[in-house]
């Protein structure tokens, strides 16, 4: 297992109150694997991308829980330690590329200062001007990886030069460059045309089985995770609800949240009509005690409004709700 | 509605002197015509120009070249008081929701506005706008919030009631869903199918997801580079789809059925510059299938019956 998020809570202090963006989350993610996180418009899917990263803005705290990445506590690790394994061991893939990149300087630049900063074997070298050749060498090779045609001109270019699908191929790039064992993708691909998108996604295939690293895939897409990952977990009002096989959860749904959300979806494959959720989402400020979907679930018992579930296994399946603890 | 020929080219300027030095070519000799009552979808990816297309035919933008002809009269060039008419009867719902409602004026004062400046309902603009609410699926009590006061969905119905204010006949929907969540997306596509049952609107729907489009259009356009690549009746193009670049897009869609296997179409290269002179086919960069004569001259098109056209020296 290469990360375990365990009872992960996070708040954010604002002048509307506390707002209890993550209230527990569990999953966990095993080397080599894609995990779909999936979830609507305040979910807290981006909330626990930035905790795992530990790059939660300044009103915001994790209140308890663990999140081990290959053993180690990333909760426990001061900044200097979190600085060595961000963008080193965990990498990250931001929606868009655009502000990601810096746009006065050229994508050489940006790709060197990251491999100088973090690359072991350039570190290694003693003279600047050998280091910068190498590095240059080496980012020229991942601009290859990434089909990119001549990366050397590439390489000279602003950003505003390139376009969105090039863009997240440079950060592609450079995410695959420091050998990560973690990428998380934050909705990596959701700025781009879908026939990039499908390019994009088939060179991060291509990439991950040649390196063997693992994607944590947060996207509100659940077709990109139907087609790309192997588990999913389905997130609401800052909880992991449905969390197994991809296979499983998505023919079979047990939470009538993930129901809900199936059944919501336009269809090209199927002539299914789509049913909206009835409702939103719980306001992160006064949160229900009992389960954050009770107002929008159509099987409501009582005891759903008193108390959240606890998490039941079915058929290999986690999934936190009333309906199946009873059983 | 009938739009011939529609072409748009905007001028970039450069130097101290602000020449034009060189055009964007956006749209390039589109043709295609809506019927009353009938919804069609146009779809391409950013940049193929489709959001030009509605813009042109609202009259946001003043073509380069063809006319536009609505109810049979030719409104390419209407100007002044004749222009502010034909607005009431072609409206447009923009992409983001957020960005199209001012965040200082509540919903009353948004819908009062728009009736006022066309001096309609004078005097019982009130009872009016609580009437386009209820149409949309609100009620009173959402007269007096303030946008950031409302949920996406209900932002997006605020913008639609809008739209209707003035009664129009063609509405030219600009991603209606593009900044919904998918629990919500189908609720909106409801409404506007319901509407349009009601009062025989027509719509103009533009939008890069094809699942929108098949759920509530009946005919659907193709996009890319400004030009037409295919035109047919929605089913027909989903089962058959004939240009290289709908089969691409439509393999491209993810589908939320992990038991489902497809072969992908994975297209090589980029979407073409726009600021590049069209030289034959827009397309011959990407296509796998491309032959001499698709770099030479501009592919014709072919009509394959039932209204299905297509623009692809393949099919020649």
């Amino acid at each position: 297992m290469l990360l375990k998020v365990e009872n992960l809570k996070v708040e954010f202090y604002t002048y509307r109150g506390v707002v209890h963006a993550l209230n527990g989350v569990n999953f966990h993610l095993d080397k080599g694997e894609i995990l779909g996180l999936a979830g609507e418009t305040g979910s807290g899917k981006s909330v626990t991308s930035l905790a795992i990263q530990k790059l939660l803005p300044p009103n915001a705290k994790i209140i308890s829980g663990k999140i081990l990445f290959d053993g180690i506590d990333l909760v426990e690790l001061n900044e200097d330690e979190m600085r060595k394994i961000r963008g080193k061991r965990i990498a990250t893939i931001f929606q868009d590329p655009h502000t990601y990149l810096n746009p006065v300087f050229r994508i050489e630049k940006q790709f060197i200062d990251v491999l100088l900063a973090h690359d072991p074997d350039i570190k290694k070298v003693e003279l600047k001007k050998e280091r910068e050749k190498l590095a240059r060498a080496k980012a020229i090779e991942m601009l290859k990886m990434v089909s990119m045609p001549a990366p050397e001109r590439i390489l000279k270019m602003f950003p505003h030069e390139l376009s969105g699908g090039m863009k997240q191929r440079v950060l592609l790039a450079l995410a695959f460059s420091l050998n990560p064992d973690l990428i998380i993708a934050d909705e990596a691909t959701t700025a781009l045309d879908v026939t990039i998108q499908s390019q994009i996604l088939d060179i991060m295939e291509k990439l991950r089985r040649g390196k063997n690293v693992s994607i944590l895939f947060i996207t509100h897409d659940l077709g990109l995770i139907a087609e790309n990952c192997q588990r999913i977990a389905i997130m609401y009002g800052g909880r992991v609800v449905e969390f197994g096989d991809v296979k499983k959860v998505l023919t079979n749904p047990l939470h009538p949240y993930t129901q809900g959300l199936i059944n919501a979806l336009l269809r090209i494959d199927k002539d299914i009509k789509p049913v909206s959720i009835p409702g939103t989402v719980p306001d992160l400020v006064n949160l229900p005690l009992g389960c954050p979907f009770y107002s929008r679930c159509a099987y409501a018992l009582d005891e759903c409004n008193k108390s959240f579930p606890e998490p039941v296994i079915v058929d290999g399946v986690r999934v936190n709700c009333h309906l199946f603890a009873r059983k | 509605m009938e739009v011939q020929n529609l072409t748009k080219h905007f001028p970039i300027l450069g130097g101290i002197l602000q020449r034009t030095v060189g055009y964007v070519y956006a749209v390039n000799g589109v043709n295609f015509s809506i019927n009353k009552g009938e919804t069609c979808g146009l779809v391409g990816e950013s940049g193929s120009g489709k959001t030009t297309v509605g813009k042109l035919i609202v009259k946001l933008l003043e073509p380069t070249k063809g006319k536009i002809f609505f109810e049979k009269n030719d409104v390419t060039n209407l100007k002044g008081s004749d222009l502010k008419l034909y607005r009431r009867s072609v409206q447009m719902v923009f992409q983001d929701p957020y960005a199209s409602l001012n965040p200082r004026m509540t919903v009353k004062d948004m819908l009062v506005e728009v009736m006022r400046s066309h001096k309609i309902y004078e005097g019982s603009e009130y009872e009016y706008a609580i009437k386009l609410l209820e149409r949309v699926g609100m009620s009173e009590e959402h007269l007096y919030r303030y946008p950031h006061e409302l949920s996406g969905g209900q932002r997006q119905r605020v913008v639609i009631a809008r739209a209707l204010c003035l009664d129009p006949k063609f509405i030219v929907l600009d991603e209606p869903t593009a900044s919904l969540d998918v629990s919500v997306q189908a609720q909106i596509l409801d409404l506007l199918k319901e509407l349009q049952e009601k009062y025989n609107y027509s719509y103009l729907l533009i939008t890069h997801n094809l699942a929108v489009v098949k759920y509530i259009s009946k005919k659907i356009i193709v996009m890319y580079r400004g030009i037409v690549v295919e035109k047919a009746e929605t089913n027909d193009l989903f089962k058959e789809p004939q240009h290289p670049y709908t089969i691409s897009l439509l393999s491209a869609i993810p589908v939320p059925d992990p038991t489902l296997v497809r072969k992908k179409i994975i297209l090589k290269g980029e979407p073409p510059d726009p600021i590049e002179p069209i030289k034959a086919c827009p397309f011959q960069d990407r296509c796998p299938y491309v032959m001499a004569i698709c770099k030479e001259k501009s592919p014709p098109e072919i009509d394959l019956g039932k209204g299905h056209i297509v623009k692809c020296w393949l099919k020649a």
